[in-house]
């Protein structure tokens, strides 16, 4: 019954976004304010009736009813409780609903939070929203009904895969999803600004915070990916520029340009069409991304679906949408008023680097996922774009912005003197050099790429560093004066420098061993050695494990012993690596357990020196958004608000 | 700085980056596209000798030889033609004859394939895409032995990577 119900809310939230995709547009354009207040009532009662349904499904999921297709494909009565909530979104029907519940979400709290923007902006982006969600509905209801029922209703679920049985599948795809249809509030925006015909530091002021929200989760997403893969595939990779991985980085790519343009058009009232594009690019590539992941056009190992019927579907739909939003974009963006002029050497400038450099990033994570598809498609050719082509053209890419990383923040707006600038950055880049030669010298030399790694990433947190010194003074008044903001960035900039810096130590200076194993066998591994105690068999709540027992000791020190699992489950009947992982100053100690070979247990050990920095890094730059979200300047109501508004109704 | 050379200089920038990044591209994936071949595209098309590329296809049962100094030799097979293969180094938990394979390496001068990475699968009904194709190019495979391809599988790497490769 519940499941009915579930259904029919999703039909009547169908219908509810279809009037909220069209009436509030007309109201906004005969200036009717009864049509346009329509959008507000209409984004909460959508918000109602999609989490309704959401609710419905979660319901049948908890209480193992496996009368619902999807529940019996994807779930199993012995399974923990976290994965059978989380099981709701590890399939392509839930995962959908997942969606779109996100994009309800974000819509009421526009038609909520914004609740000081002017009628006509609100009413034509809560439409947009409304266009959006009225696609998503569709394609759910009409090719992936997540309350399909089942006749004969089966005793038993058949499981979920046990990859996914890892808290990692609770939280990765909500964040990304967060993330995701974050971009699409700063996409209506922009529609929204395209059909008014205006935008100006009003409406940036309105944008960026739905930007740095939407940018945030994103990264909390991939980070959470990354670290998902790195500890459960056994072999400590945490990227593999998969297309799914690649669906996620590219609006992420064009997300970061962005929160930077708009902070431009917020100040300098300058560089709008631009933005304008880039709000419309991030919001595509995530279409896109949900395209690649959803059609199963990808023989990749995310795609949960085979159907192509809705590889059909999406495909018209990312087609309308992005092909709509920049017809638009090309009728209506010459009118925009074009703002203040810059020199090429100032903030602006070099926040257009910055634009240029992450923009032709995004592309070649593009064409080098495309293009195997494409090639598949057109000739038939299975071919593979692997690592080394987008280290190469992306790295190379990222090396020039990231030298400007630590110069553009401390350059004013719209004209500067280099000359006075990087006098101020000579202790920074001698600390950098000295860094360098300090590795060098503790690595007996090392590769190029990755002493080059190592000095980039301290030389942006050194950047970090002297603006804000420059900034402070030594005043605690100051620091306390400073608005938050500025922190924010400042967070987020050290953690791509972290970031890069644990990449650049897990990359090039991994010591790895790959051994068959009898009970008494030594490894070495940098300055440790491992000791193998045998296996043992453990049983845990839905899999039996064989757990190894290597004891590390360090000097002839022992210190600890690590129990790396192979784990065998029964529903369905898969194995699954479960890492022994431990951090230490030296790097990651990783041992993955394989299985009893005639030599031997086999095993692979590894020492990934700075490895956490990776992941930590990203949690910096989500913090370093939040933080510069919670600036008073962005905070809902405040006093300078009502005035832009006044100013923006004139 | 009147708008007009703003804007030129907006423009030009731009473009040189991205031509830039093209050049890139190009180069980058001349280097880096790599191929996939059953044992009969192999004999169809003769790649040339020492270029990168995959291969794949079922392990042909009874023809794993492992020899002391830890390298392995099995015969790769899509039940039309097959392909003697080498490899240095641990195989997969899941590598198992009579079960899909994909290896990526370099064809040798004597028409073996050495493998510098052996690829796979995790799952015990997973069959990896390019041999569901190759096998189906030679009428035998049937989907509704197993699951089908692709579904229902997870994050990033089914496929276990067992010599750790550049990431």
């Amino acid at each position: 019954m519940i499941i009915e119900m579930g259904h029919m809310a999703l039909i009547l939230a169908l219908c509810v976004t279809f009037l909220q995709s069209t009436l509030p547009l007309v109201g906004a354009y005969y200036a009717d304010s009864r049509l346009m207040g329509f959008a507000r009532d209409a984004a909460m009662l959508q918000a109602v009736l999609v989490l309704f349904a959401f609710g419905a499904l979660m319901h049948a999921f908890v209480t193992s009813d496996f009368s619902v297709s999807v529940v019996f494909e994807h779930s199993h009565s012995q399974k923990p409780m976290l994965y059978k909530v989380a099981g709701l979104w590890g399939n392509h029907e839930g995962s959908l609903l997942l969606w779109v519940s996100v994009l309800s979400i974000f819509g009421a709290a526009v038609a909520i939070i914004d609740g000081h923007l002017p009628d006509s902006l609100r009413a034509r982006v809560l439409a947009v929203q409304g266009m959006i969600g009225t696609g998503f509905l569709l394609f759910i209801l009409l090719t992936s009904n997540p309350f399909a029922r089942l006749d004969p209703i089966p005793p038993e679920g058949q499981g979920l895969n046990p990859l996914l049985q890892d808290p990692g599948l609770a939280f990765h795809p909500p964040f990304l999803y967060l993330g995701y249809v974050g971009f699409s509030v700063t996409f209506a925006f922009a529609i929204a600004a395209l059909l008014e015909g205006r935008v100006d530091a009003a409406w940036a002021r309105w944008v960026r915070p739905w930007a740095l929200l939407a940018w945030s989760f994103l990264t909390i997403g991939i980070s959470l990916g990354s670290w998902w893969a790195y500890y459960t595939l056994g072999w400590g990779g945490f990227w593999f520029w998969d297309p799914v991985e690649n669906a996620s980085f590219m609006p992420w790519l064009m997300g970061t340009a962005l929160i930077h343009t708009a902070l431009v058009v917020e100040k300098r009232d300058t560089l709008k069409g631009w933005t304008i594009l880039l709000a419309i690019l991030a919001f595509s590539l995530s279409l896109l991304g949900t395209f690649l992941v959803r059609s199963g056009v990808l023989t990749s190992v995310h795609a949960f679906a085979v159907d192509p019927t809705r590889g059909l579907f999406v495909l018209v739909f990312l087609v309308s949408v992005v092909g709509g939003a920049l017809t638009l974009y090309a009728w209506r963006a010459p009118i925009l008023v074009p703002g203040g002029l810059f020199a090429p050497i100032s903030r602006e400038g070099a926040l257009i680097f910055n634009n240029w450099l992450l923009a032709s990033g995004a592309a070649t994570v593009l064409v080098g996922t495309l293009y195997p598809l494409i090639l598949d498609a057109a000739i038939g050719a299975k071919v593979t774009v692997g690592p080394p082509y987008f280290n190469l053209a992306f790295g190379a890419l990222m090396a020039p912005l990231f030298c400007v990383m630590a110069i553009g923040p401390m350059l004013p707006w719209k004209r500067a003197d280099l000359g006075a600038v990087l006098p101020r950055l000579s202790v920074a880049l001698i600390v950098t050099f000295a860094t360098v030669l300090a590795v060098m010298a503790i690595q007996g030399g090392g590769p190029v790429l990755a002493l080059a790694g190592i000095g980039l990433g301290v030389w942006i947190l050194c950047g970090v560093v002297t603006d804000l010194g420059a900034r402070i003074k030594f005043s605690p008044s100051r620091a306390l004066g400073l608005p938050r903001s500025a922190y924010g960035g400042a967070l987020a900039h050290a953690g791509i420098a972290i970031t890069l810096i644990g990449i650049t130590g897990t990359l090039f200076w991994t010591t790895e061993h790959l051994a068959a194993l009898n009970p008494g066998d030594k490894v070495e591994l940098g300055a440790y050695e491992l000791t193998f105690d045998g296996v043992t068999q453990v049983d845990g709540p839905n899999y039996r494990a064989d757990r190894g027992a290597f004891r590390v000791t360090l000097a002839g020190q022992t210190l600890y012993t690590l129990y790396p699992e192979s784990r065998r489950f029964t529903a369905p009947p898969q194995a699954t690596t479960f890492a022994a992982i431990h951090p230490t100053w030296r790097g990651d100690l990783y041992i993955a357990l394989g299985e009893l070979s005639p030599k031997g247990w086999t095993a692979r050990l590894y020492l990934k020196p700075l490895a956490p920095l990776i992941w930590i890094g990203g949690l910096l730059m989500a913090l370093g958004a939040a933080l510069s979200l919670s600036d008073r300047r962005l905070r809902i109501g405040a006093p300078a608000r009502q005035k832009m508004r006044a100013a923006y109704a004139e | 700085m009147r708008r007009r050379t703003q804007r030129l200089w907006f423009v030009v920038g731009g473009l040189s980056v991205l031509s830039v990044a093209a050049a890139l591209v190009l180069s980058a994936m001349s280097d880096n596209l790599v191929f996939f071949y059953s044992p009969t595209d192999l004999i169809k098309k003769a790649p040339p000798v020492g270029r990168m590329l995959r291969i794949g296809g079922l392990v042909e049962a009874g023809s794993v030889r492992r020899s002391d100094d830890g390298s392995v030799a099995f015969v790769v097979t899509d039940t039309n033609k097959t392909l003697a293969v080498s490899y240095h180094g641990l195989l997969p938990d899941l590598f198992r004859e009579g079960q899909g394979v994909v290896a990526q390496g370099r064809l040798q001068p004597d028409g073996t394939f050495a493998a510098a990475e052996v690829l796979a699968r995790h799952d015990e009904n997973y069959m990896p895409p390019e041999v569901a194709k190759a096998l189906k190019d030679q009428g035998m495979w049937h989907p509704e032995d197993g699951k089908k391809p692709g579904q229902q599988t997870a994050p990033a790497a089914m496929l276990d990577r067992p010599s750790g490769g550049g990431q």
